[in-house]
């Protein structure tokens, strides 16, 4: 290997790898996490645990109605929920470490980083 | 009934487009022997193949050369028309459609190594984009986009490198 090569790069080329590196490496901090479990309660019992891998449409039925978590695209929120001021919906997707709570109707959506359990791609 | 004959007579052009794309099925068939980490990540030396045709006879061969090999690949591999043939074949596809628009930026400042760079980008975003729509649509990839696009730049940057060494040889001591 020789540092000759690099000549072969014109200034564009820098440019364009440059800034491809700086794209990846904003992709990369901005990507959601790769693992995270998702629990949902409901009245502090265990609803369901998930991965906000896997896109999934959860209804949780509660005592004012039926609150619906939405997982898609490695991102979760509260997509819709009987409550009169409608703070979880609109608090939107979540990130990591950052949980929901829908109190009318005892909801809670909450991401927490367990760390990994396994790895198997 | 008449026995009727069709002869097919190549040009220079085909003969060599044919030798060019034998190359570039070679490449493919030794990097196939070759382990790697990721699934789906790989080094594409046959793309060395495609810009060097790319730089000096236009992109109309280089779509050529690329479609050859992808078909041929896939018979010699026994991947015809498997997943895995649909995925290598969005991914020529793509990094072709970026190469046309990228083979018109100035020669002076942006050389193989740009269309490398730009071509393994494009490979890798639409190969994991129909991975992510048609393959496994129940389960979000794109948080391993930045991990593809990583490897898509060491490639491309090294693919780059050589073909610019290759059509432009130079000493190196």
């Amino acid at each position: 290997m020789s540092w000759r090569l690099l000549t072969g790069l014109r200034a564009g080329d820098w440019a364009v790898a440059l800034l491809g590196l700086a794209a990846i490496v904003i992709l990369a901090t901005q990507a959601p996490v790769l693992t995270g479990r998702v629990v949902i309660r409901q009245a502090g019992q265990v609803f369901m645990e998930g991965d906000v891998r896997l896109n999934q449409t959860i209804r949780v039925p509660g005592p004012l109605g039926v609150t619906v978590v939405e997982f898609r695209a490695g991102r979760v929120r509260v997509a819709a929920d009987p409550s009169p001021r409608q703070i979880c919906v609109r608090q939107g997707w979540l990130r990591a470490g950052e949980a929901a709570v829908c109190l009318p109707n005892r909801v809670s959506v909450e991401w927490g980083q367990l760390g990994y359990d396994s790895l198997g791609y | 009934m008449t026995a009727s004959v069709i002869e097919l007579i190549p040009s220079e052009a085909d003969r060599h487009i044919a030798a060019l794309a034998a190359v570039a099925v070679g490449l493919t068939l030794i990097e196939t022997v070759v382990p790697l980490p990721l699934p789906g990540v790989k080094p594409g030396l046959a793309n060395i193949v495609t810009l060097i045709v790319l730089w000096r006879w236009g992109w109309r061969a280089a779509v050529w050369v690329t479609l050859l090999r992808i078909v041929a690949g896939a018979l010699a591999l026994g991947t015809f028309l498997t997943p895995t043939f649909i995925l290598s074949l969005s991914g020529g596809l793509a990094s072709l459609l970026i190469l046309a628009l990228a083979i018109h930026l100035p020669r002076r400042w942006f050389g193989p190594v740009s269309l490398s760079l730009l071509a393994g980008f494009a490979h890798i975003a639409a190969q994991l984009g129909v991975a992510n729509v048609w393959l496994m649509p129940q389960v979000s990839l794109m948080g391993l986009l930045p991990i593809f696009l990583g490897a898509a730049w060491l490639t491309g940057l090294a693919n780059g490198l050589i073909v610019a060494f290759l059509i432009n040889p130079k000493p190196l001591v």
